[in-house]
């Protein structure tokens, strides 16, 4: 029972990130912009969050520091992320190649900073003010589930929330359907007084701030500080679960918890006395030959928005 | 001779050359701000390129892996597919090399040889797999490629510790020195410049990849899918042959990157937790070489002596060598968005185009 729970525990904890990642990206993907660079901006919102975080903590604002720096990390890439949309909207840049330079800019630019603000060195200095463990009393005592949602990190709460707020705006008002419109069929949106690139405009930079809030979720719960490697490969992981969870806020949310599970059951069954026998690289191996299986499996085919990559021209069909 | 003329007059000569120009500047500006001398740093970059025969010599040797990584992911974006597993086929193809290169015991250039084949092929079937999940269940090769990149790590993790290992150390024993492809008189002379013969055979690899997509049914194919795979399967391709033998091709191209690193450069394979994001930065070269074999050469030209020589900056003008990377991004931003130069060209083509 008690390894169940820290398991699922585990899983909430590390599906975090991914799980806004996802839905950053699932919003420009919805409106018809592919957004490659998911990783590039996990990585500047885990760099963004380290210095407002740093710089709020020497400003005195203590435990308020590691909110500002959510703040920082969402408002600071929505700066970068329009580079992205202008890009691929005002100047119908190939989408692929624009994620691709986000990803190249990102992780050279924020490595570039840190050496030049912090004297050369590679790594911000370790955060103090980071997010903790919130329980919420009486709630966490209930069997099983109280572990699992009510002993967890703020930014855990604010991932799941978000999901059920994108789902509602994405398919029950008119705002979510006018995005999905545009993401479909722009020049039949167009037609009915939609404004097709200002739609994309707003989807594309609130996909990066909230693929940032991924980053910063990494930075101000587990690992404290940015270094070059912090984020290593999990904004492509991210790029796989919107796929595999269908462009759907719950699809996506299911499949990065689906990616946290793989990651939790190779720490809990690392405890085990019958997994010294296993190697650990296979442990490691686990979350992806997993996704493999399912996609393989049962999945099937996934089907894209229809205008995914595809600049609006007026007057085109 | 107008005809040399007009072929520097063309778009897709005059748009990257501008882009490179402006990256360049872009990057001075951005040293300026900072608080660097932006000429002492390029000086810096371009005397350590041409310093010595051996800085030649080794700025030569980043550039091969960078030709055979564009063109993996060149000849899979001609087929209309977006290959982000280089790095997994890399890997693999490394593991083939070393696998050959350590347990068999053949005379040298057999040895070798056999050596190029084996990853090459290791590396083609990875890069298949993909195609064959793509082409059979529908399956978007960006997730398979993702998942492919970390299974291929683990696996290779995997076999040299319990095949290979080096004791006490985080790597794999040395391949023998009759599957070595570095030519070692060149390196000799070039001051111990790791020089290998992958030089050769990516210069071989661009010929055939220029002749295999324009002059040979099979590319015809490919590039046939690549505009339109509902076209083409109308007009009675296999499109789901195309995928996987596009994809093997590419994984081979992949798969040769980490045969000439083992065998030619390194020797072992070290045991990191990252992928060496050769293929990511494959993505780079193709997309600046505009996914054609001289572009590639070319772009892979570029962006190898300038990561090379980024080296020398922090040395010689005290400028973090990060500057060169983000330098390559905007360049690449600049040729996708041939817009934004052409809205520098604005003011000087006024004239010209008045009467129009």
């Amino acid at each position: 029972m008690e390894i169940i729970s820290n398991l699922l525990n585990g899983t909430l904890v590390f599906s975090t990130a991914l799980i806004f990642a996802a839905l950053g990206g699932l919003i420009s993907e919805r409106a018809g912009v592919i957004n490659i660079g998911l990783e590039g901006f996990m990585i500047s919102g885990a760099f963004f969050s380290a210095i407002t975080t740093y710089y709020a903590e020497t400003a005195g604002f203590g435990a308020f520091s590691p909110w500002l720096g959510l703040v920082g990390a969402f408002v600071f890439t929505a700066i970068f992320s329009s580079i992205h949309a202008i890009a691929s909207i005002k100047f119908k840049a190939n989408q692929v190649v624009s994620g691709v330079v986000i990803n190249i800019l990102a992780a050279s630019s924020t490595f570039f900073l840190v050496k030049m603000i912090f004297d050369g060195s590679a790594e911000t200095p370790l955060l103090t003010m980071v997010f903790h463990k919130v329980t919420v009393p009486y709630l966490s005592d209930i069997p099983l589930i109280g572990n699992v949602f009510f002993n967890t990190y703020p930014t855990t709460y604010i991932a799941i929330v978000l999901v059920i707020v994108l789902f509602f705006v994405l398919f029950k008002t008119s705002s979510g359907l006018r995005l999905r419109a545009v993401g479909e069929h722009p020049s039949a949106a167009d037609t009915v007084g939609i404004k097709v690139n200002r739609t994309r405009y707003i989807a594309v930079i609130l996909s990066g701030s909230i693929a940032a809030l991924g980053g910063a979720t990494i930075v101000l719960t587990s690992n404290s500080n940015f270094a070059f490697n912090t984020i290593s490969g999990q904004g492509y992981i991210a790029l796989a679960a919107v796929i595999f969870g269908k462009w759907h806020p719950v699809g996506a949310m299911l499949a990065a918890l689906f990616f946290g599970l793989a990651q939790a059951v190779k720490d809990q069954l690392q405890i085990f006395d019958f997994a010294a026998s296993i190697p650990n690289e296979f442990f490691y191996m686990l979350p992806y030959v997993l996704t493999l299986f399912v996609l393989i499996g049962a999945v099937g085919k996934a089907r894209a928005p229809k205008a995914l990559g595809e600049p609006y021209e007026v007057g085109k069909r | 001779m107008n005809k040399i003329m007009s072929v520097f007059k063309r778009e897709s000569v005059v748009i990257p050359f501008v882009a490179i120009i402006m990256g360049l500047l872009l990057g001075a500006v951005i040293m300026w701000i900072g608080g660097y001398d932006p000429m002492l740093a390029y000086e810096s970059l371009i005397s350590k390129i041409f310093g010595s025969s051996y800085d030649l010599g080794e700025a030569l040797r980043t550039i091969v892996p960078l030709i055979m990584s564009g063109l993996a992911v060149a000849i899979a974006f001609r087929s209309g597919m977006f290959n982000i597993g280089v790095d997994g086929q890399i890997i693999m193809g490394s593991l083939g090399a070393l696998i050959v290169g350590t347990q068999l015991s053949l005379p040298p250039f057999l040895h070798a040889l056999f050596a190029i084949i084996f990853g090459a092929l290791l590396g083609g079937v990875w890069g298949a797999l993909v195609g064959y999940i793509k082409a059979k269940r529908g399956i978007n090769e960006v997730i398979t490629c993702i998942m492919f990149n970390f299974i291929a790590l683990y696996l290779s993790h995997y076999i040299i510790r319990i095949f290979m290992p080096q004791a006490g150390t985080q790597r794999s024993e040395m391949i023998h020195d009759s599957a070595s492809i570095q030519i070692g008189w060149l390196s000799e002379l070039m001051g111990g410049a790791r020089i290998h013969w992958g030089f050769l055979i990516a210069i071989l690899a661009v010929v055939f990849y220029h002749i295999y997509l324009n002059k040979t049914k099979w590319g015809y194919e490919l590039r046939a899918v690549g505009l339109n795979p509902h076209a083409a399967k109308y007009a009675g391709m296999k499109v789901p042959n195309v995928m996987v033998r596009t994809m093997f091709i590419s994984g081979m191209f992949g798969g040769l990157v980490g045969t000439f690193e083992v065998l030619g450069v390194f020797k072992y394979i070290a045991i990191n937790s990252v992928t060496s994001g050769l293929g990511f930065d494959g993505i780079a070269v193709s997309l600046l070489g505009g996914n054609t074999a001289i572009g590639v050469l070319l772009s892979a030209t570029l962006i190898g002596a300038l990561t090379y020589g980024s080296q020398g900056m922090s040395f010689g003008a005290e400028v973090p060598g990060e500057i060169i990377r983000m330098v390559i991004g905007f360049i690449i931003f600049f040729v996708a968005a041939p817009g934004i130069v052409k809205l520098f060209f604005r003011p000087f083509q006024k004239k010209s185009k008045k009467k129009v």
